[in-house]
């Protein structure tokens, strides 16, 4: 029987009349990678947020290792919240904490290291993002965009979670630092044994951390297949997306 | 027909079901608050930058609104018993008014402007850039970390602000009373302390307490559920300002008739 760590089943949600989410399922085994590509606006995050709870679904079955989560308030979360890590779309650094103690944030709140302790895994993580430890005092506020994302990024990995969500990790990087955060990515995936679902439309970095791509397209998942495949996906909305094409199945929502 | 009748009745209802349930959603908002400030484990660090923030940043405000306001109070009751010959009142008037109403009221205002709106505003913002759905993924409690601080930064720190107000609107009238009317110093602070009662300064106090409560609550309630984008942080803002003001308004009244009839 199949382990899987994250299932998705059916998942609807709406903001008032616009439907976002119109059935979606997904399954994730333990330890793969899964990225989802989309367009803009079709709901891939809100898809991580409903799992995370910090949208609640309209309807649908989210379960994590075979516990059914869909409807569990956050406040009830506890157990399950510390399994996973997540790298915001925006960043959502808080702006009042220096660099090295967002980093440490998780290690702070729950997991009782010391503040020494915690500062040199910030630093740790913040050295595998390929930042030195001279921005760990500073504030967010202070950093360009694309070190704002890495640091983002630390954060998100620095509890070692078992399932980690990416939003858009590569967007707004120079291509060698995309490419350091995807060997990183990887290096989480194989090294650490986390079940990571990546967003992105860098193809590119698609291509180099997936195992599984997964289309997102009129609020359900339309395709999945392994990465090896995508070229031929035999899917022509998959073929548009990919190859970035302006005429083709997907209609531009305007 | 019927239905011209009815269209008022229908307006007023929608309004009192809106009120009804805003008046729903800010006190589950609100119970939750309390819970959380009572509930192990507080965060004594941010319940210090925030004691610092509302109460000691506050003081000079608190202060001079204080200062003037006993100053003038001395002023106008000097003109207004010299018309019967009461002038030795002055001091008590000032003494029971700062007391019992103008300290309280007025730092309670001037420190929704100042904290109501910079609470509504950083928490508004921390919402609309996603920073508290952060807080949630890294298994921290928003309304622990973020909402429960301030609160009990709130109630604690304005009844302190409110007896340094006492003090410095006392000493305002004093001023104005030596220095000014010509009162002589020692007869100044007798009248002062002769007609003081403990429940004038308590009474103060108690009310300086919900102030900060409410004051706390609005900036926390309305940033919490700030809409999207800078828009809605703005207007966030504003609300809190405005309802927090009203609330201290209302509230006066209710703790005056409570504590005076
Ligand atoms: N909190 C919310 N309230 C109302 N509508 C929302 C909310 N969050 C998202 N939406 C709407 O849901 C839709 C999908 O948003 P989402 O952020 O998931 O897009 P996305 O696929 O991540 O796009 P992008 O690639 O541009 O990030 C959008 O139309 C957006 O307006
Ligand atoms: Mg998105």
């Amino acid at each position: 029987m199949q382990q899987y760590k994250l299932r998705l089943h059916n998942v609807h949600k709406s903001f008032g009349s616009n439907r976002v989410l119109r059935g979606a399922s997904l399954d994730i085994k333990k330890g793969e990678s899964v990225v989802i590509i989309g367009g803009s606006g079709t709901g891939k995050s809100v898809l991580l947020k409903c799992v995370l709870g910090l949208i609640m679904p309209d309807r649908g079955e989210i379960t994590v290792d075979g516990q059914n989560i869909t409807f569990l308030p956050v406040h009830k979360r506890d157990n399950f919240m510390h399994k996973f890590g997540m790298l915001f779309q925006g960043g959502a650094l808080f702006d009042s904490l220096p660099i090295w103690e967002n980093v440490a944030f998780g290690l702070l709140q729950k997991h009782n290291y010391s503040r020494k302790d915690a500062y040199d895994v910030a630093i740790e993580k913040l050295r595998s993002v390929g930042l030195g430890e001279r921005v760990a005092q500073l504030f967010p506020a202070e950093l360009s965009g694309g070190m704002q994302k890495r640091v983002s990024l630390a954060r998100a990995i620095a509890t070692n979670p078992e399932i980690i969500f990416f939003d858009e990790p590569t967007t707004g990087l120079d291509p060698i630092m995309a490419d350091v955060i995807n060997d990183l990515i990887v290096k989480a995936t194989k090294e650490l044994g986390a079940t990571t679902l990546t967003i992105t439309h860098d193809m590119a970095s698609a291509r180099k951390i997936a195992d599984d791509i997964a289309m997102i397209y009129d609020g359900k998942i339309i395709w999945r297949g392994s990465a090896k495949k995508i070229e031929n996906s035999g899917n022509e909305y998959v073929d548009q997306f990919i190859h970035g094409r302006a005429d083709g199945p997907i209609a531009l929502a305007v | 027909m019927i239905t011209t009748v009815l269209k008022p009745v229908r307006t007023i209802g929608k309004t009192t079901l809106n009120f009804l349930a805003a008046v729903g959603r800010l006190s589950s908002f609100a119970g939750k608050g309390i819970y959380h400030c009572v509930v192990p484990p507080i965060y004594w660090r941010l319940l210090f930058r925030q004691l610092i923030q509302i109460g000691y940043y506050s003081l000079p405000v608190v202060g001079l609104t204080a200062l003037f306001t006993g100053m003038v109070l001395a002023l106008q009751s000097y003109t207004g018993f010299s018309r019967f010959n009461a002038e030795g009142a002055v001091a008590t008037v000032v003494v029971l008014s700062m007391t019992r109403e103008l300290a309280p009221v007025l730092a309670g205002l001037m420190v929704a402007g100042r904290i109501g709106a910079s609470i509504a505003a950083e928490i508004g913002t921390m919402r609309v850039t996603e920073q508290i759905d952060a807080l949630t993924t890294l298994s921290t409690n928003p309304y622990k970390y973020l909402i429960a601080p301030r609160l009990i930064a709130g109630v604690i720190t304005l009844p302190m602000l409110v007896l340094v107000g006492d003090v410095i609107g006392v000493f305002g009238g004093y001023i104005v009373g030596v220095y000014t009317l010509g009162f002589g110093p020692e007869n100044y602070l007798m009248n002062t302390w002769e007609y003081l009662e403990a429940i004038d300064v308590i009474s103060g106090l108690i009310k300086a307490a919900v102030f900060g409560f409410l004051v706390t609550l609005m900036g926390c309630y309305n940033g919490f559920n700030s809409g999207r984008g800078a828009q809605g942080v703005g207007r966030a803002t504003t609300n809190a300002v405005v309802s927090s003001s009203i609330l201290i308004l209302v509230f006066n009244f209710i703790l005056t008739r409570m504590f005076f009839s």
